[in-house]
């Protein structure tokens, strides 16, 4: 182990450069956050992700964000355990009728200020899924969002350039 | 046809392949069932497309696979989990969608259908909402025992599922699962959709296997047609079939000794993690390959600097793999929390024909690529490891050793890269139909396929591994601690949408 870690501190880091802010999130924000929130925050959000139907493909690209190439941290932004910790409700997948309550709760569980990113083409619409008896449809059908990131699913570079845009309007 | 002479049937359908379809009375059915029970066949699979209900059957003795079907008499059938238990959540199943009642059944509680939907029994003759009652979870008793709900909202980015546990202390007397909320009707939307929606829909049934899935989408969509693929477009779905479970693979140990406290690997895997999706972008245009694999063959061709790409993911993976699988072995107290945790017994892989590494870590060598053979696997060599002690500790060596075999495939597969066409046109199909096994990463997955008169899907199926390997969980957790379930629940990385569908 202790030569891992030697090698860890030879080798250059694999983190990459933030990619360029995303326009389109940019506009879609700055209609909707507030200031009061930005001074409250500063550039710091916890994140809390909630699969509400997704076939599980957003959530590995979720997952990558933590890997040493996106270096999601390094940010101010981290996945935390509890939406009673959380700042920004990430949520996949279409949302299903057996997930309808959960969600619900989920975000009543969750304190202000607080915004939703909706992630993937599922959360926009329900996507693919949309015309099942057992999709209520997009997250917006369900509660309030903030921010799509599209893709199917996006890549980290996708979520990465939504969730930096969300930073940057905080810090405007 | 040695499955099939044990099991006395009326007809043979005709127009299915590869395997044979055979129309039983009750008494063939019963025949089929006390089988199962004997522990003579392995259940693939229990669907229902009204008024009848089909068995998927797989012998191991000689790798010998048929399908059983039994037309329904008022809409009831005789219960295969009343007397083989692997059948029982597919039938609660099976009742939920479609009506389809399993007399004598010992378990009639509703298991995808939590009570939100608008309507009862969607697939079937539909009826009016069921009520809401309570759920009621089966009793464990004793002195000092609490319950500790969990979900189906986790904390970590995994998907929905809710876990009852029944705990004495520390210890796991009883493990619950309930299932079903990220059910999307996959199988209703399947109805009268054209092909080409019918295998974006199997392409999302798991985000994970998306490979696995498409590709068994489409050998049944083929068998079904009788069409023949290009050698080419068979070598690049086993490519990406390949890079898709070196990406789990790497995923899941490090998931595993993350949930352990031993970070570092969770970092080094997911740096190979993520160098194998490049690889796979680089490729075929999309980091987890989606929609690539397509009936009739692949919808593009590997870009001309794929194939360097791949080799090189090969060469990165053999020279930094060896160092992580040596960190694994020699850090005590990670094989402290992995080994005898979680131990699934041979007895019960074998019963409930898990695929995957939790049946290949418990003894149970099936491995589609090999006992269900289909191409290019048939044409490669590859060996398939077995594990027998079943614990977690066997589960991740299990991965150590299909990442080793997986780089293997990636070679041979990169040397003899056939050229020419990627795909076939698709004619006018005619009611037909078709099923394929598949191994994705964590298991076999099965799609049953049949087509209506316009060449539309008037019926498909689809069956996770998960399916055979959740019940396992439930029994592997017994008698361990509570702080050890997410460990266990990750060894085993069951689908739950796969499973919900």
């Amino acid at each position: 182990m202790r030569k891992s870690l030697f090698e860890g501190l030879i080798h250059g880091a694999l983190t990459e450069r933030p990619p360029a802010l995303d326009e389109m999130a940019l506009a879609e924000l700055a209609t909707k956050v507030e200031r009061v929130a930005r001074v409250k925050l500063g550039r710091s959000l916890s994140i809390r992700q909630v699969d509400a139907g997704s076939c599980n493909g957003c959530e590995l690209e979720i997952h990558a964000l933590n890997n040493a190439f996106y270096d999601l941290e390094r940010f101010g932004l981290r996945f935390v355990a509890s939406p009673r910790h959380a700042d920004v409700l990430m949520v996949t997948g279409p949302v299903t009728r057996n997930m309808r309550e959960a969600l619900e709760r989920t975000y009543g569980a969750t304190p202000d200020p607080k915004w939703v990113v909706a992630v993937g083409s599922c959360a926009a619409n329900g996507g693919i899924f949309a015309e099942s008896y057992a999709v209520e449809g997009g997250v917006k059908d369900v509660i309030p969002v903030d921010l799509h990131i599209a893709g199917c699913p996006p890549s980290p570079t996708d979520l990465l350039k939504g969730l930096l845009a969300l930073l940057e309007h905080l810090d405007r | 046809m040695g499955l099939l002479d044990t099991i006395s049937g009326i007809e043979i359908a005709e127009s299915h392949r590869p395997w044979p379809r055979v129309l039983v009375s009750g008494e063939g059915w019963q025949q089929a069932i006390d089988q199962l029970s004997a522990g003579r066949f392995a259940l693939l699979g229990l669907w229902a497309d009204p008024p009848t209900i089909h068995m998927g059957l797989f012998n191991g003795a000689d790798g010998d696979a048929a399908i059983v079907s039994y037309a329904c008499k008022s809409g009831k059938f005789p219960s295969v989990g009343a007397h083989h238990a692997p059948a029982i959540r597919l039938e609660r199943a099976i009742n939920d969608l479609f009506g389809l009642e399993a007399l004598n059944a010992t378990d009639t509680r509703p298991w995808l259908d939590l009570g939100f939907w608008n309507v009862r029994y969607p697939l079937g003759e539909k009826a009016a909402v069921r009520k809401q009652v309570p759920y009621k979870f089966l009793p464990a008793e004793g002195e000092g025992l609490h319950q500790i709900p969990v979900g189906p909202v986790h904390a970590g980015i995994i998907e929905p599922g809710h876990f009852r546990f029944s705990a004495n202390g520390e210890y796991v007397v009883r493990l619950e699962q309930r299932l079903g909320w990220v059910h999307k009707g996959i199988e209703s939307l399947m109805e009268g959709a054209p092909l080409e929606q019918a295998a974006k829909l199997a392409a999302r049934t798991s985000g994970d296997s998306t490979v696995a899935y498409a590709f068994a989408f489409a050998l049944a969509a083929e068998a079904a047609m009788q069409l023949k693929v290009p050698l080419r477009a068979s070598y690049l779905r086993a490519l990406m079939a390949e890079l898709e479970r070196l990406a789990n693979h790497f995923g899941d140990i490090g998931a595993i000794c993350n949930d352990a406290s031993f970070s570092l690997m969770q970092a080094q895997c997911a740096i190979l993690r993520e160098r194998t999706l490049r690889a796979a972008e680089a490729g075929f245009g999309h980091r987890l390959m989606m929609d690539v694999i397509v009936p009739g063959g692949v919808s593009r061709d590997i870009a001309p600097r794929g194939l360097a790409e791949a080799a090189a993911l090969v060469a990165t993976v053999r020279s930094v793999f060896p160092k992580l699988v040596e960190l694994y072995d020699n850090t005590a107290s990670l094989q402290d929390r992995t080994v005898t945790t979680g131990i699934v017994k041979p007895e019960l892989a074998m019963q409930f024909g898990a695929g995957g590494f939790v049946g290949r870590a418990s003894g149970r060598a099936f491995d589609a690529r090999r006992a269900l053979a289909y191409a290019p696997y048939n044409e490669l060599s590859f060996e398939v490891p077995v594990l027998d002690a079943g614990d977690v500790n066997a589960r991740v060596w299990l991965r150590i050793r299909e990442v080793e075999q997986s780089l293997l495939l990636i070679r041979q597969i990169l040397a003899a890269m056939p050229s020419g066409d990627i795909r076939v046109p698709i004619a006018a199909t005619r009611s037909c139909e078709g099923v394929a096994v598949t191994e994705a990463f964590r298991g076999d997955v099965l799609v049953w396929l049949k087509f209506d008169s316009k060449g539309q899907v008037a019926r498909c199926h689809l069956r996770d591994a998960s399916w055979f390997q959740w019940p396992l969980l439930e029994a592997a957790i017994e008698g361990n601690i509570v702080a050890d379930f997410p460990l266990c629940n990750k060894s085993f990385n069951c689908s739950y949408s796969g499973h919900d569908l």
